[in-house]
């Protein structure tokens, strides 16, 4: 952090929540990124991102209990997928978190935290919609706002939308 | 009526006669069958698709399928302008487009640090709690559709329209306004708008108490919702539930209060939640009551904003926007309270472009919805139709 | 001419078409389906509802393809919603009328440049009779959209088919531009 400048209370607070998950979990994530507009860490070590979730929810100093939103981001430079998670404590805490979890954009996968809050089943599916990474443990992975026999991921940035589905023109 | 000792009988078919239950048939052959409602069906508020496998008239599980009206919004605004995402946040949410709008400004502002001039945040305030009203007004009075009540439908639409009338008046359109802007506002309101608006207020006030002498004091319609439908709140957190379905579960959330945005922590108003007195807390008549109540908040609110109003002089609604907005490269997670929920916008710059390089919209009606599965367990057909109702989603917003 | 307007003799008696009686019945009670979609369908509503009141024009709307005579598609058509839209259409009697309301179901909108998941134009599924233009159009113009279709109605006769009935109305019907001009001019000056 640059020194000099003035850090808002609420960033104090999640800087605080971050330390807990780090002690705890140590390399496994990456150093807080405390900007003011939306603090996050990143996990660098995927498989533990399901228990990293249950210790973030369910330790007392943290109840990460209400899980925000859930966004899938296309990466193509780093040839990654990842998806960014808001947390926060509802009506206990006042600390705000997010996380980052990137898998490889070609068959890549992320354990799913639908067992964690509900909030992910949906969005999980949406995410995989949207882009193609996989969840693993996820209970029913499947295309939720296109059809079943959608071809390709439409927000990935090398999308290329299909001429025909089902016999009708879909460009302009 | 009698009870009936039906044990190792299977299913069966009785009849009543006088005051004695008789068995006419046993160990019926039951199986069971799948129930598809919707995408036109005329409760489901849109294009909403339900498959429900029944017993009977038990519903043992219903599954959403969503997805009839994505239209694209997030590959939409990957490829225009920010400020020309402003006009697919109306199409969001459409009952509530100032709301949306709302969110979206706001969000924007935060990851350009902007400020704003105070007299564009009370305007912005008084037309997103009218959009409030009129989008509950709509809420409230498909609820009664749905639940076979027709007259409160053409009480709301007609106070509605004059809500709506107000809006056009400031924005040009009647629906979907394209009126709050990234930095400001497209125009300042006309004048003599905010006496008009003090005159709906007076006028609208007596209106709220006649909208509960037709539903909340229906018994028909109490008996329907009342203890349908019911959720915890505990769940209701990790659902990720939100809004007036939130504090339905007696959960004293609303992110004007505790994640506060623009001027409402000057304003005074009360978070309603259900006490427990007139419904079971949690259930469709709890939500449903929340609305009611919320709307009596918003012309408190609106009232304030008038009194407190700064004056038209030397204002310019324009003044603070930027010539062309680029973000330093970052991410931001802004959210404001919408009518159905926390309406949140991501938004991620790379510091080079002037469009958004990912927009994710976090859909307040998509979230709530995710419980249908949960909630309408173990429920006849026809409190499904009340369940639905009570979420009171906006397809627009569901699918995006 | 409308039957009505023909004038109805002291001793109650008529003399008139065939045509005339049946397209007379059929365009004073015009009942559209109930079927919204997305923005539009909220206009659609507001036009039923109190303040416009669709009634009066013996436009009432019904909740089954069945029985109904006419289709407002009122909203964004998607590629998911497309085949439905098709069946709904062929599960609706002889004669039936469809509305396009709104730039969505006209020619996909806001979104027809990227949205890759939205039909660009109810018309590349199902004919359509009437576009009305807006987004969403006020209920002022989807009324007159339906008394377009009354027209479309009254132009018909037996024997003759739809694209005929179109023709004769196209005929008979001013081009909204020479109004337009005109206004603009006095406006003006």
């Amino acid at each position: 952090m640059e020194e000099g400048k003035v850090i808002s209370q609420s960033l104090q607070e999640s800087a605080a929540a971050y330390s807990i998950i780090h002690e705890k979990f140590g390399s496994a994530i990456s150093a807080l990124d405390a900007n003011e507009t939306m603090p996050f860490f990143e996990v660098i070590d995927t498989s533990q991102w399901t228990e990293i979730a249950l210790f973030m929810r369910d330790h007392p100093k943290l109840k990460f209990n209400y899980m925000a939103c859930l966004t899938g981001v296309d990466y193509p430079a780093e040839e990654k997928l990842g998806i960014i998670c808001n947390f926060e404590s509802l009506a206990l805490f006042n600390h705000k978190l997010a996380v980052k979890v990137k898998c490889a954009r070609d068959g890549g996968s992320i354990p799913s935290v639908a067992c964690v809050w509900h909030t992910a089943n949906w969005h999980e599916r949406e995410a995989y919609d949207m882009f193609g990474m996989l969840f693993t443990g996820h209970p029913e992975l499947k295309r939720i706002l296109c059809p079943d026999d959608w071809v390709g991921y439409p927000l990935r940035k090398d999308y290329k939308v299909q001429d025909q589905y089902h016999g009708i023109k879909v460009p302009y | 009526m009698q009870e009936l000792d039906t044990a190792g009988l299977g299913s069966v078919r009785v009849t009543r006669q006088s005051d004695t239950v008789v068995i006419l048939e046993k160990d019926l052959a039951t199986e069971q069958m799948v129930l598809a409602m919707g995408p036109q069906h005329p409760s489901t508020h849109g294009v909403l698709k339900l498959e429900c496998l029944t017993d009977g008239e038990v519903i043992t599980q219903a599954e959403p399928y969503l997805g009839y009206l994505h239209r694209c919004f997030e590959k939409c605004c990957e490829n225009v302008d920010y400020p020309a995402v402003v006009p697919y946040t109306d199409r969001l949410d459409y009952l509530a487009g100032m709301n949306s709008e709302f969110a979206y400004a706001i969000t924007v502002e935060k990851l350009l640090d902007i400020e704003i001039p105070r007299r564009v945040e009370f305007i912005r305030v008084i037309v997103a709690e009218l959009n409030r009203i009129a989008s509950h007004l709509v809420a409230i009075g498909t609820y009664g559709i749905d639940l076979g009540a027709f007259t409160p439908f053409l009480f709301c639409f007609r106070d509605r329209e004059i809500i709506l009338g107000l809006l056009e008046w400031a924005s040009g359109a009647r629906m979907l306004y394209n009126y709050i802007w990234v930095g400001g506002l497209a125009y300042d309101v006309p004048a003599d708008f905010l006496k008009r608006v003090k005159e709906f207020v007076d006028y609208f006030r007596p209106k709220t108490v006649e909208l509960c002498e037709l539903l909340t004091k229906n018994e028909i319609f109490v008996k329907r919702t009342l203890g349908i439908g019911i959720m915890p709140a505990d769940v209701a957190i990790n659902y990720g539930w939100s809004g007036p379905m939130l504090r339905g579960s007696g959960v004293k959330w609303d992110l004007r209060r505790n994640d506060p945005y623009s001027i409402y922590p000057e304003l005074d108003f009360k978070v309603p939640v259900p006490d427990g007195k007139d419904s079971v807390i949690g259930d469709c008549l709890s939500r449903h009551l929340v609305r009611a109540w919320e709307m009596d908040e918003s012309l408190k609110i609106i009232e304030q904003c008038i009194d407190k109003m700064p004056s038209a002089e030397g204002f310019n609604s324009r003044s603070a926007i930027p010539k062309r907005i680029r973000p330093k490269a970052g991410e931001v997670y802004g959210r404001a309270e919408n009518p159905r929920g926390e309406l949140g916008f991501y938004i991620e710059s790379d510091g080079k472009s002037t469009k958004p390089l990912r927009c994710k919209a976090r859909s307040s009606c998509f979230v709530n919805l995710s419980a249908m599965k949960d909630l309408s367990m173990g429920q006849l057909i026809p409190d499904l139709v009340a369940i639905i109702g009570s979420i009171d989603i906006v397809l627009g917003e569901v699918d995006r | 001419m409308g039957l009505l307007d023909a004038g109805i003799t002291k001793h109650n008696m008529l003399v008139t078409s065939v045509d005339n009686v049946l397209n007379w019945a059929r365009l004073s009670s015009l009942w559209p389906m109930g079927f919204g979609l997305a923005c539009c369908a909220i206009e659609m509503m507001a036009t039923n509802a109190s303040n416009y009141d669709l009634e009066r024009f013996g436009i009432f709307p019904r909740s089954s393809p069945r029985q109904s005579d006419l289709m407002i598609v009122a909203g964004t058509v998607t590629m998911k919603m497309a085949e439905r839209v098709v069946r709904l259409y062929e599960q609706m009697p002889e004669p039936r009328y469809v509305l396009s309301m709104g730039s969505c179901s006209n020619c996909g909108g806001p979104y027809w440049e990227h949205g890759y998941h939205v039909l660009k134009g109810v018309d590349r599924i199902i004919p359509v009779d009437v576009y009305v233009p807006g987004c969403p159009p006020r209920p002022e113009s989807l009324i007159g959209g339906l008394m377009k279709i009354q027209e479309l109605i009254r132009m018909e006769q037996i024997g003759i088919s739809r694209a005929d009935a179109l023709k004769k109305l196209a005929e008979k019907s001013v081009d909204p531009r020479i109004i337009i001009e005109r206004e603009r001019t006095v406006v003006g000056a």
